[in-house]
């Protein structure tokens, strides 16, 4: 059985990166992205998985970094905002003003990103059910949805 | 103009869509020790004893500071919260001891170890139950608080922390000259902002005195001139950087965690430490938005014409005043509504309870305000069979008129509310009065509610901004406000480049504020930033340009005033293929021979409000804002009779917006704050059990919207200019939550045909109240 009980080295797989860590245990996900390998565009919101803040993309599914421990995600891929790179989406938030203070943003894009992946013909419905797992205070949500739209209209046509 | 009306990308929007945008808690230095706060588990009780001696011998601690270490009041108002509980705790959650430790999971663990001994003492819950002569007394020393900015009046042995009084016109004339009266009581919970980003504070004292902080701030100026008050260090010392913000709405324009950061340094020597609330302690340690009790009374004649109206808050301040007084001002100002009423009598108490200490939340009060006075409307509008948008047609205030506090408006400075209700009676399609009955047991019904809002500033508020050159002939822009997420920065990039005849992408803001480099904004609040830093950006704009033009004439042998710039250079009037590029001028000019003259160009500009006045005591006439925004808002919804679950359709504002500068900008600021005051109206309270004990400290029991729960939003602008804003701009990032929740209220309370006065109008609330059972 697989047991972990003292700081130990693992390897984790993000943004095609083998990098090295050394998290404590109970050392969550979110945790060791922010502190230790200086993701920060994974932000805590609540950590405990209400807002979705923290979404990271998890072998192609988007995951709250704060419900998994470090230990959980060797060998998985993970793939934080920082890992995505000139993406329609990103534009796509730009062009719609889907953020303000843009704090919820890294956490919108990887849930949508997974969307368009997972579900590149994704109706409306299907997104808006995707999109209710995270938490904006500062926009009206229809620029949120407006923008992960239009990415994923300009696919299906 | 190229730039003003342009929807132009947000400035730092590129590194908000790449996790590149750092906030406070986003910069991590190798060796800073961290802190946590062990907070009050009782509302209010004695303090009998502190037990620390555990937790001070657990791996990792290094400091744990108690109220008896520290005798500090803080307060902007009046200096009544002890940073760290002493002798006793007035609300659940209140900070009773600060652990510092070398890792957050020992702080946090040092923390639970702490034991305290309380006696209990008996709770206060509600603004009117703190009125009441047998009330448990909160605050036994009231009468020796230091007032840090009158006016405030406190009334010691009791629990009236302060009482604003206005008196306008004569109440017995109003009352006679109505027909039709009517009388309304309402209550309104505390709410949260929920910023997504919670607060945190960093703070670092170095060997030659100089104090080093990072803050969650919308007040860096303010954080600065209260640590070097409360702690006795030249302000120069203090140094404080206020980087990006994820939200605020108000929320993190009072000064909390950084008194606090401050004291854990100083118990260690200095060392860097860092305080980060979590989610649970920034619901129930940190500052909320205000609830109130009201009562409000409305005569009006026959034709639907007010003549009298009679109104008492009651604001539930919590814990401590934090601003609440200066709050309490401008609920009173405004307290009317934007309506004509000769003859006023308002009196607003601020009440001490056992609740988490309130702070402003977007809108300063005139949010809850505009629900009493617009739920009040509608009931004038029953009783006097009126269709509700045309009885505050006929009341709309206008220029020449005069406020509550007996300022005469002008065009300018009020905006036009009747053209804002014309444009939403053409968007409500329907007359808001009428009730359509869609399915057996489901009804549509549209509420109206109209709102305004002034700044309630201080009358010596200011600006700042300075403009540098680089080599290439850009420009970088240096202000005071904070970007919390209202695109200030994007706003005042708009005017400088607008005002020089630039391409925007040669204008680069500071984003990070620091105390030392850039000038002072008053706070980054009451929507005051485009006014005010707009007007000190075009001050700097001339400054520069009478330089520019100054080195120029001698460049290019002509008198200043033959001179324009645009596009980067400076060019003659009357011909422009004689000019000068700035990218040779703006570090002085070189002549081929190789002499130079001039120096670097560096614009300086200011702005300070004018013509401001503080309230009379007895009466409340004075001046508190520089202009209004008016508007008009409307929400549709459809609500099932036999349970009173709905759904909200439609939401529309209509708001005199003076000049659009960013219309996709100002459109987001406008439909955000409509989707929070849907969430204010629908399902957000703050809530407390029985023993005072706050139970909503998680987005599972405090819920805010989520998506696919807004309606289909309308908004649309009428642009009267406010004639001394920056090309015409009024205030308007606080705007569109302020007449939501009323709107709201007044739809369901149509649909369902009950009194809807209180808050949030959650469907049990409405079924409790008594739908129409539909057999
Ligand atoms: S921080 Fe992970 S869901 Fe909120
Ligand atoms: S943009 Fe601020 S929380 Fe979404």
């Amino acid at each position: 059985m697989f047991s972990y009980t003292t700081r130990q080295s693992l390897i984790l797989q993000v943004n095609q990166d083998a990098l090295t860590v050394t998290p404590r245990p109970s050392d969550t996900l979110l945790y060791t992205l922010r502190q230790e390998l200086g993701f920060t565009g994974a932000k805590p919101g609540c950590e405990n998985g209400d807002c979705g803040a923290c979404t990271v993309i998890f072998d192609n599914l988007p995951l709250k970094s704060c419900l998994m421990l470090t230990a959980e995600a060797v060998g998985h891929e993970i793939t934080t905002v920082e890992g995505l790179h000139h993406t329609a989406l990103q534009d796509a938030f730009m062009d719609h003003w889907a953020f303000q203070c843009g704090y919820c943003t890294s956490g919108f894009l990887t849930t949508a990103h997974a969307l368009l992946t997972r579900h590149p013909d994704a109706d409306r419905q299907t997104m808006v059910e995707w999109l209710r797992s995270n938490l904006c205070r500062c926009t009206g949500y229809q620029e949120i949805g407006d923008a992960v739209w239009s990415v994923l209209q300009a696919r299906q046509t | 103009m190229s730039t003003i009306g342009q929807s132009v990308r947000r400035t730092e929007a590129p590194n908000k869509v790449t996790g590149r945008a750092k906030y406070n808690a986003d910069t991590h230095v190798p060796g800073t020790l961290w802190a946590h706060l062990a907070v009050s588990s009782e509302a209010h009780a004695k303090i009998l004893g502190i037990d620390r001696d555990n937790a001070m011998t657990m791996a990792g601690v290094k400091a744990i500071v108690t109220g008896d270490d520290v005798s500090l009041l803080c307060g902007e108002v009046l200096e009544d919260r002890p940073p760290l509980a002493k002798s006793k705790v007035r609300y659940y959650g209140e900070p009773i001891a600060l652990v510092v430790a070398t890792g957050e999971a020992e702080a946090i663990l040092a923390a639970l170890a702490i034991q305290v001994d309380y006696q209990k003492l008996p709770v206060v819950h509600t603004p009117l139950e703190a009125m009441s002569s047998d009330a448990p007394l909160i605050h036994e020393d009231l009468g020796h608080y230091v007032i840090a900015q009158p006016p405030i009046s406190p009334q010691p042995g009791t629990n009236i922390a302060d009482v604003v009084k206005l008196r306008k016109g004569d109440m017995n004339v109003g009352w006679k000259s109505s027909a039709v009266s009517i009388e309304g009581n309402f209550t309104l919970p505390s709410i949260d902002h929920a910023a997504m980003e919670t607060r945190s504070a960093k703070v670092e004292i170095l060997h030659d005195g100089r104090v080093i902080v990072h803050t969650t701030t919308q007040a860096p100026f303010e954080v600065q001139k209260l640590l070097s008050q409360y702690f006795g260090i030249k302000q120069g010392k203090v140094i404080v950087n206020a980087p990006l913000v994820g939200g605020a709405f108000g929320g993190k324009a009072t000064v909390q965690l950084e008194i606090l950061a401050y004291l854990a340094s100083k118990a260690v020597g200095g060392r860097l430490v860092q305080l980060v609330n979590s989610r649970e302690q920034d619901f129930k340690t940190s500052p909320v938005g205000t609830g109130l009790q009201a009562k409000i009374k409305l005569g009006a004649t026959r034709q639907g014409k007010l003549t009298a109206a009679e109104l008492t808050f009651w604001v539930d301040v919590g814990a401590y005043t934090d601003s609440s007084p200066r709050m309490a001002r401008a609920i009173t100002s405004d307290c009317t509504g934007p309506y004509r009423v000769d003859h006023v009598h308002c009196d607003t108490y601020c009440l001490y309870t056992n609740h988490t200490y309130a702070t402003a939340y977007r809108g300063f009060g005139h949010m809850p305000m505009t629900f009493c006075i617009e739920r009040a409307m509608d009931k004038l509008a029953n009783a006097l069979s009126i269709d509700p948008l045309q009885l505050r047609r006929l009341n709309a205030i206008q220029p020449g008129q005069t406020t509550p506090t007996g300022v005469t408006l002008n065009l300018s400075r009020l905006g036009n509310l009747d053209a804002c209700i014309d444009r939403m009676n053409d968007l409500v399609t329907k007359p808001p009065g009428q009730v359509t009955r869609v399915a057996p047991h489901r009804v549509r019904a549209t509420g109206v509610s109209c709102f305004w809002k002034t700044s309630s500033s201080p009358p010596d508020a200011s600006s700042g901004a300075i403009i540098t050159f680089n080599q290439e002939g850009s420009m970088n822009l240096s202000t005071g406000t904070v970007e919390f997420g209202a695109g200030t920065k994007t706003t005042s990039a708009q005017i400088l480049a607008e005002r020089m005849d630039m391409s925007i992408e040669d204008i680069h803001v500071h984003t990070h504020i620091n105390t030392k480099v850039d000038p002072e904004h008053w706070k980054t609040v009451a929507s005051l930033s485009t006014f005010m830093v707009g007007r000190a950006v075009l001050d700097a704009a001339d400054d520069a340009i009478s330089q520019l033009k100054s080195l120029a004439a001698v460049v290019l042998r002509c008198a200043p005033t033959d001179l324009a710039v645009g596009q980067g250079r400076v060019f003659i009037k009357d011909d422009p293929t004689m000019n000068v590029a700035f990218k040779d001028i703006v570090h002085g000019y070189q002549y081929p021979e190789g002499n130079a003259i001039g120096g670097q160009v560096i614009g300086r500009g200011t702005y300070i409000v004018r013509h401001l006045s503080p309230l009379n005591p007895d009466d409340g006439q004075g001046r508190p804002g520089p202009a209004w925004t008016v508007g008009c808002q409307a929400v549709e919804v459809e609500l099932d009779t036999s349970d009173g679950t709905y759904e909200i359709l439609r939401a529309m504002t209509v708001v005199d917006i003076g000049r659009l500068i960013n219309p996709k900008g100002a459109l987001g600021m406008v439909m955000g704050g409509m989707c929070q005051g849907l969430g204010y109206g629908s399902r957000e309270a703050v809530r407390y059990d029985a023993l005072g004990r706050l139970v909503t400290d998680q987005f599972r029991t405090y819920r805010t919207m989520r998506m696919g729960e807004q309606p289909n939003y309308q908004v649309d602008f009428i642009e009267t200019p406010q004639i001394d804003a920056p090309y015409g701009a009024r205030a308007v990032g606080e705007h569109g939550v302020l007449a939501i929740p009323s709107a709201l209220a007044n739809a369901l309370a149509r649909a369902a045909g009950v009194e809807i006065d209180s808050l949030p109008a959650t469907p049990e609330a409405i079924w409790r109240l008594g739908t129409e059972v539909q057999a």
